[in-house]
């Protein structure tokens, strides 16, 4: 093994499954704090990890429509699971956080900006399709006009770690929304784990010059072309068996001109507005504010939290909700999640991790709610053009 | 973003539901810049936020005019204040009437309820710069006469003779001579030139609705034709998701919409 090697950028590196651990060693040497999943509450979650033993080694799961269930496997891959409920989502746009403090003082108010620094974490674990959601919302909170200031600074604090899929579950879709299962852009670093009876190894794969100095001095050889073939070839056969798939061609101008097709009742009737989709989501990027005052009355602090487009109040204006009923609100989430993400932020807001489909309570599956629409399709002409007097 | 202070200049009641209330700015002498049709959100302390649209004159920016139909907690509490009070304010934001594009044509204002006040400044900045524009017109609705906001101006505006006024109310009663009726039936006798015209509107949706039906069998077209839309809006920046309209974000790409942008949505349930 070269002791020394000159890595760079763009490298396709073999690291030992036996090494794996120096990985988080040298993550924890830079000051990251290294977040990646474990098993926690009868499902893998994503939080800070002390080192390797945290790993989720020798698990897996079944997922379905509203089914998910742990399982021990037989091997001892580290990542042989498929996504949990939560994405690192939480990690750079909170759940819920402070955005400033009021304090009155007789007639006069002074606002305060809470003085808290992002930690620099890592993400090890990160899913093709959960990067594809970062990379979606840093378009929606730093591209715009206006900026979210929080959201930029822990994304510039972030290091990405991704694990390619080499299984797929049953309700992904990634192929279909060409966010998966191989991550090929927006990473640091990106590994895929290959487990033979005999030899557990990662392909290395080196995304910018901040995954680069992680790797440096790794005891890391150059993939051979075998290497290589075996880890496309694991990717390949987890897209070959996508548990789900959706037609994206003009996706877009198909549900924007169904937005009256009389099948949105039959959602209506089976969703709950519970909110479980938007909550599991990687890109749902709604929030609402909260303020609340102390009990002398003089400190006030206004809370931003994730919120829903399910909720009565998401939508409300004096008088009413916009959209009362279940219908519209579903209908609202998917119409923007597949198609008025694209007029917003010139891309899709589904990545196909099937969240939205094994957390759903009843078990309404967006790729079937897409199919269905596109099965009784209002062709342009049947469009009705009644304001056009 | 967070909120700068002000302070309450005067809290005036305009009729049983609706107050107009005037702000200075605490650490600024000038005041704020802002369009026609812009909105800001106010903070007040303890109670929270809400979006107003600006009501003043967009030509003089020294003191800040909001006109608040009192509907939930934040338009009570605004109510309440007295003079020397704080409000924080977020603001301006949001599209502006197309006072511009107006320029050398005709310009007809359909107001309907408090939906007179964000169509105030695009008025006031029209008569401040009246050598520009063909005839002005400003058509407003409301529920009965009790209910006509800016009682005092619109007398004052129906006596000049380069703007005509039409005042209709839902329901009259025995003061009232006027108009009866929803406002979009003084339309097809408002005197503009339909070709030549920028029509700006903004009422509740069913008032613009028929508006916009009316305008249209005048002969407007569809991009001359402004609507000013509400939705839920929390952040007022395009980050938080609540107003969304279609794929517009009314904060944002609105609230002043050419209405051909959106006539898609427009007349579509629950959107």
């Amino acid at each position: 093994m070269d002791e020394n090697p000159a890595f760079k950028v763009g490298d396709q590196l073999i690291l030992q499954g036996s090494d794996f651990s120096e990985l988080i060693v040298r993550l924890k040497a830079a000051a990251y704090r290294v977040v990646g999943p474990m098993v926690r509450d009868g499902c893998i979650v994503f939080d800070e990890i002390s080192g390797v033993e945290d790993l989720p080694a020798g698990f897996g799961d079944n997922q379905d429509a509203a089914t998910y269930r742990l399982r021990q496997c037989d091997d001892m891959a580290l990542f042989g699971y498929n996504n949990g409920p939560q994405s690192v989502k939480r990690f750079l746009y909170t759940p819920q956080r402070e955005i400033w403090k009021a304090r009155r003082n007789r007639k006069t108010v002074s606002i305060h900006l809470p003085d808290t620094e992002p930690v620099k974490t890592a993400f090890l674990g990160v899913r093709p399709c959960d990067l594809n959601a970062v990379l979606i919302q840093d378009r929606v909170f730093t591209r715009g006009e206006y900026l979210d200031d929080d959201y930029n600074k822990r994304r510039e604090n972030s290091l990405i770690i991704v694990v390619n899929c080499t299984e797929a579950g049953k309700t992904c879709f990634c192929s279909s929304m060409n966010t998966g299962p191989r991550a090929t852009a927006g990473f640091d670093l990106a590994l895929t784990e290959i487990l033979h009876a005999d030899h557990h190894y990662f392909l290395l794969e080196v995304g910018s010059d901040r995954g680069l100095s992680i790797v440096a001095g790794m005891p890391c050889d150059h993939a051979s072309d075998q290497q290589l073939r075996t880890a496309a070839e694991s990717v390949t056969r987890a897209a070959d068996n996508m548990g789900r798939s959706i037609d994206a061609s003009g996706l877009k101008e198909l549900l924007i001109r169904n937005i009256d097709n009389v099948y949105w009742d039959s959602v209506g009737h089976r969703c709950l507005t519970c909110a479980n989709c938007t909550m599991v989501c990687p890109t749902c990027f709604c929030s609402t504010v909260e303020d609340t005052t102390d009990l002398t009355g003089n400190t006030a602090h206004r809370i931003r939290r994730w919120d829903s487009c399910f909720t009565m109040d998401f939508s409300y204006i004096h008088g009413g909700s916009v959209r009362p009923s279940a219908k519209a609100r579903y209908r609202q989430w998917i119409i923007h999640k597949l198609a008025s993400w694209h007029e917003q932020f010139g891309t899709s807001g589904c990545v196909g991790c099937g969240r939205c489909i094994t957390w759903c309570p009843v078990g309404i599956d967006i790729t079937e709610e897409a199919r269905a629409i596109r099965q009784r399709d209002i062709r342009p002409a049947e469009v009705s053009e009644t304001m056009e007097v | 973003m967070t909120p700068v202070p002000f302070m309450v200049k005067k809290v005036q009641r305009d009729t049983a539901d609706t107050f107009t209330i005037v702000l200075t700015d605490v650490e600024r002498v000038t005041g704020m810049t802002f369009a026609p049709g812009q909105f800001n959100m106010l903070y007040v302390f303890g109670a929270g936020e809400i979006p107003v649209s600006i009501s003043g004159d967009p030509t003089s920016t020294k003191k800040l005019i909001h006109t608040v139909r009192v509907v939930g907690t934040v338009s009570r509490a605004l109510r309440r204040l007295r003079v020397g009070d704080f409000v924080g304010v977020r603001g301006p934001f949001g599209t502006a009437w197309p006072v511009q594009k107006g320029e050398s044509n005709d310009v007809v204002l359909v107001a309907g309820g408090i939906g007179l006040a964000p169509i105030r400044p695009a008025l006031y900045y029209l008569l401040a710069n009246r050598k520009k524009y063909g005839k002005i017109t400003l058509l407003y609705g409301a529920r009965t006469p009790s209910d006509i906001l800016y009682r005092t101006e619109l007398e004052q505006w129906r006596a000049r003779f380069d703007l005509e006024v039409e005042v209709t109310v839902d329901h009259g009663d025995d003061t009232w001579w006027g108009n009866v009726g929803v406002v979009p039936t003084l339309i097809p006798r408002a005197p503009f030139d339909p070709l030549n015209t920028i029509a700006m509107t903004c009422g509740p949706e069913v008032m613009m609705r028929f508006t916009v039906m009316a305008l249209r069998k005048r002969g407007v077209n569809t991009d001359d034709i402004y609507v000013s839309m509400e939705r839920n809006m929390k952040c007022a920046i395009g980050l938080c998701g609540h107003c969304q309209f279609g794929g517009k974000f009314v904060c944002k790409d609105g609230p002043v919409f050419r209405y051909d942008t959106v006539a898609h949505l427009f007349n579509k349930r629950e959107v």
